[in-house]
């Protein structure tokens, strides 16, 4: 009983936000056109999810950011832990990652068109570079954090050099790596919508832009609210799952 | 009644099977080629005996925990040998367990997948490493911490976690830092007669660092007095006490007059070595 008080209060923002959306768009100086009133674009998600067409579109989507971001996840990770712990592949990969990281990624996506085309793989590669950067330097600087100790206690129980880097060094950048992977979360969304508005057949990105290019404001409205929706679940879940990988650090 | 026989450092040709030997080990911190760096141990020649309990005394700063971490193999030794019935060191190796001042538990695992990890390593059978971890862990009196984490637990069964995870691999030599440094004085009495009753029946050879005069008279056969950086061995003692005696071993005339002569010898160090952090 009390949880779902303490939910809605917590929710409870956002239905200011939709009060007020509904008074300008209905009663106020902003006009329908620009701003559909809440109900109409209910209707509209509505229609959209019936006749299937936000469930395609978002198999798309979502497809290309999960491969993209599970596979900076998985690579990033792993280079920074070999940067961490191998000069040589520091000396290789520091100076790529220094002239990358401030870059918008969004600036590739022309490059991405030319050399990958317009089916799913030049988004992917894109939700890629622009995810891994922020894997790859989180797990740096979390494995060249590790208390030392861990790593000679490891050794001297009998670890090899590999199995205290995957069991030791990996574990203890854990709570490093994964404030990263959600940066990079994040970013899977931004560039996921971006790149679809650019370069795209298909996904909520050209949905959006087919539907406000076509005058169909409702809509478009509903669908970036979609979106919206789903970024915010994916962060919300993936919060719960760091909360769980990280319960021994709570006293 | 003369516990105490203060020998020359360099003549030291005890009886018994080495447990540990250090010729002439030099350790620099920073610099290079000798040069500009922070010199911490100054030709350190040691034979510490097989099966031994050896306390290393000195004050803070004297290079105390560098040779334990040259012994562990962790750091590699720049000059001079250290070799075991094992052979030279070269790395790590889990015939040297060591016990960290700082505990180094695995956060991320609970107790008793901390004390497993070693088992792991060795090659034992699921059901083997149960029972042996377990075993462990009730003889530190951790019975019931099974399934906590290190953040769940006080300092002292911190430690206690971290010497159960140490002995389970069963060392040949076990190398402690410090180990009761962070506990508070009931505490590191209860674990000091422990840990002096564990060694007892294991019989391990042990090298135990500590800047507690009382403590190294307590638990040690032999004590090893350093000097102040650049550390060297100044004194090797030996503790010649009856411990079948059930009497309180610290109220006896002969551990008082012990502890008063070896801290008058330490006194001196530690006074150059306050006067050195200037
Ligand atoms: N990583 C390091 N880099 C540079 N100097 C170091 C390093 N570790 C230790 N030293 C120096 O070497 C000397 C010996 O250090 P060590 O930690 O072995 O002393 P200790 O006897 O264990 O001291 P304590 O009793 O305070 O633990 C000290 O003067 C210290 O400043
Ligand atoms: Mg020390």
């Amino acid at each position: 009983m009390g949880a779902t008080l303490n939910t809605l209060w917590r929710y409870t923002p956002l239905l200011i936000c939709l009060a007020i959306w509904e008074i300008l768009a209905t009663a106020g100086p902003v006009s329908n056109q620009l701003l559909p009133d809440v109900a109409s674009v209910g209707k509209a998600l509505w229609s959209l999810i019936l006749d299937g067409e936000l469930l395609r579109q978002a198999g798309h989507s979502l497809y290309r950011a999960a491969t993209g971001f599970l596979l900076a996840v998985v690579i990033g990770t792993t280079a920074g832990l070999l940067m961490a712990t191998f000069r040589g592949v520091r000396l290789v990969v520091n100076p790529i990652v220094q002239m990358f990281y401030p870059m918008p990624k969004s600036a590739l996506i022309p490059v991405m068109m030319i050399w990958f085309g317009l089916g799913d793989m030049s988004k992917i590669v894109l939700i890629f570079i622009g995810c891994l950067l922020p894997v790859v330097i989180s797990a740096y600087n979390g494995a060249r954090g590790v208390n030392p100790f861990l790593i000679w206690s490891a050794r001297s129980l009998g670890a090899s050099r590999t199995s205290t880097l995957v069991q030791v060094t990996l574990p203890a950048a854990m709570p490093e790596i994964l404030n990263g992977i959600r940066t990079a979360l994040a970013f899977a969304f931004i560039l996921m919508v971006s790149s679809e508005f650019v370069i795209a057949k298909d996904g909520f990105g050209y949905l959006i832009s087919q539907l406000g290019d076509g005058g169909a404001y409702e809509a478009m409205f509903a669908v970036i609210l979609v979106v919206a929706a789903a970024g915010f679940t994916a962060d919300r879940l993936y919060g719960a799952f760091v909360r769980h990988q990280l319960r021994w650090r709570e006293p | 009644m003369n516990a105490a026989r203060p020998q020359p450092a360099r003549t030291d040709t005890a009886p018994g099977d080495v447990g540990i030997e250090i010729r002439d080990v030099s350790h620099q911190y920073g610099g290079r080629g000798g040069q500009g760096g922070v010199t911490a141990l100054d030709h350190i020649t040691l034979h510490i005996r097989a099966n031994e309990f050896h306390a290393l005394l000195g004050p803070s700063g004297c290079g105390k925990s560098t040779l334990l971490y040259l012994i562990g193999g962790f750091v590699p030794v720049q000059s001079g040998v250290i070799e075991t019935r094992r052979g030279v060191v070269t790395g790590p190796s889990p015939d040297r367990g060591i016990v960290f001042q700082n505990f180094a538990l695995f956060p991320w695992k609970t107790v008793l997948q901390n004390v497993l990890y070693g088992l792991e390593k060795l090659g034992l059978p699921k059901k083997d490493r149960e029972d042996r971890a377990r075993h462990f862990i009730d003889l530190v009196h951790l019975s019931g911490f099974e399934n906590a984490y290190p953040s769940q637990l006080s300092g002292g069964m911190q430690q206690r976690a971290a010497i159960a995870r140490t002995l389970a691999v069963d060392p040949e030599i076990l190398l402690m830092d410090e180990p009761f440094g962070a506990l508070d004085a009931q505490t590191r009495r209860v674990m000091q007669e422990e840990l002096r009753a564990i060694f007892e029946r294991t019989r391990k050879t042990v090298v135990f660092v500590t800047h507690d005069v009382q403590e190294a008279v307590f638990l040690a056969d032999r004590i090893s007095i350093m000097s102040a950086r650049p550390g060297r061995i100044q004194h090797i003692l030996d503790v010649d006490m009856d411990r079948s005696r059930g009497d309180e071993i610290t109220k006896r005339p002969e551990f008082v007059d012990l502890g008063e002569h070896i801290w008058g010898l330490v006194r001196d160090q530690a006074i150059a070595a306050t006067r050195g952090a200037h």
